[in-house]
């Protein structure tokens, strides 16, 4: 019997447990609140919430992988697609989508029609460099990272310092090949 | 570009219209949130810890006076007041946003009615279900207790013999106490592990400890 083909975003957020976003929300707040009362520094909390998302991110490509059925991707367009349509909807119920590449197909911009991370927040003056949603860019580098791929995730706009959409640049440094730990031989 | 955009961009959050409350995440996505921050308070109390140890005293002379088990207990106890504080700030605000949406700007101020709140309307918005069972405890007056048979939050969480006593419900108690505390019932909200004969994974037993003013307050209101 062949394998069941790769299953669309909607249909598999339709399919997984669902909490209520604003918890997920709030719970996000609390902990940008906790590392702003820790380290006090911007950069430094920027680091550390991509830090975390990194984290997340060499965790949940696993059950990505296991539950949209995706096949290897061609190439890095296709990555970015799947990145887009299926992974944010399957996790965080928003759409996005991919635009801006360049001439050589390594480098991308991925726009998010919705966050449901910064429902209700507001940078105050005092951290206007804060990358507020820096987890995010984390778990996508974990992500690919896990799957063979360098890449390095910046934003480029982001609503809460003014401008009107999310857009996060993913841009492919190597493809690492697969390490074995044995030799075949052996 | 002529033709109006389709998303009308708004300058302050607060002119901002509030959601409806219906959007979700999945749980995954939450659970690897939650276990970030977990590990995250393990590693800032493990700071605290080691500067403690760099000026050994204190901590020595609660090994030797209470035994060794105290300053395991206390960086526990460090954690917990870490988790239950990120808590305590989305119960505050779970309880503006849920009198505005839910109850149409009224906000309970009789003792009953404050828990059967916690009870229903918090734990269906937040938790997707109204919680398993409140109780009133009979040792004591001030005393009440809600209890869970999984909390969503301990779903994915097993804790290690080594860390003992500690529970990541303390987030959920933490929330409950922000809920309590900024309607005017101020508490001491706990959570506790309750093994159940006959099941694996023991119950979650939140203990609500009202403070002494509340009970006096109730009592003069009659």
């Amino acid at each position: 019997m062949a394998p069941a083909g790769p299953r669309s975003g909607d249909a598999i957020f339709a399919s997984v447990e669902r909490v209520n976003a604003e918890l997920f929300t709030l719970t996000y707040g609390a902990i940008v609140r906790q590392l702003l009362t820790d380290l006090e520094e911007v950069d430094e909390v920027n680091k550390q919430l991509d830090q975390m998302g990194y984290n997340i991110g060499i965790r949940l490509v696993d059950e990505f992988l296991a539950k949209s059925n995706v096949s290897r991707c061609v190439d890095f367009k296709e990555t970015a697609e799947v990145i887009a349509k299926v992974g944010f909807k399957m996790f965080l119920g928003v759409g996005a989508s991919v635009t801006n590449w360049d001439a050589e197909g390594t480098c991308c911009s991925i726009v998010l029609e919705d966050n449901p991370l910064v429902d209700f927040v507001e940078l105050p003056d005092t951290c206007q460099g804060l990358y507020y949603c820096n987890v995010l860019s984390g778990v996508i580098r974990g992500a690919l990272e896990m799957v063979s791929m360098k890449t390095e995730v910046t934003w480029l706009r982001d609503v809460l310092r003014g401008d009107d959409v999310f857009e996060l640049q993913v841009k492919l440094i190597k493809q690492v090949p697969e390490e074995y730990p044995y030799k075949d031989d052996e | 570009m002529i033709g109006a955009s389709k998303i009308k961009q708004y300058s302050n959050v607060l002119e901002k219209p509030l959601s409806k409350g219906k959007q979700e995440v999945s749980l995954s996505a939450f659970a690897f949130l939650f276990s970030e921050l977990v590990q995250y308070n393990q590693t800032q109390v493990d700071n605290i810890a080691e500067l403690e140890r760099r000026y050994g005293v204190i901590l020595l002379l609660q090994t030797m006076f209470l035994g060794p088990w105290a300053a395991g207990s206390e960086i526990v106890h460090n954690q917990l007041c870490r988790l239950e504080d990120a808590g305590y700030a989305v119960g505050a605000r779970c309880l503006e946003l849920l009198c505005h949406r839910e109850k149409g700007n009224r906000r309970e101020t009789r003792l009953l009615g404050i828990l059967s709140f916690v009870h229903s309307t918090v734990w269906k918005v937040l938790f997707g279900k109204v919680a398993d069972s409140l109780e009133k405890g009979t040792e004591h007056e001030d005393e009440y207790m809600i209890s869970e048979k999984e909390l969503l939050v301990n779903r994915f969480i097993s804790i290690p013999k080594d860390m003992g006593t500690f529970n990541c419900g303390a987030f959920v108690a933490g929330i409950v106490r922000g809920v309590l505390d900024s309607a005017g019932f101020p508490a001491v909200v706990t959570a506790h592990f309750v093994p159940m004969e006959g099941q694996q994974r023991p119950r979650t037993t939140i203990l609500i400890k009202f403070a002494e003013e509340v009970l006096r307050r109730e009592a003069r209101l009659g």
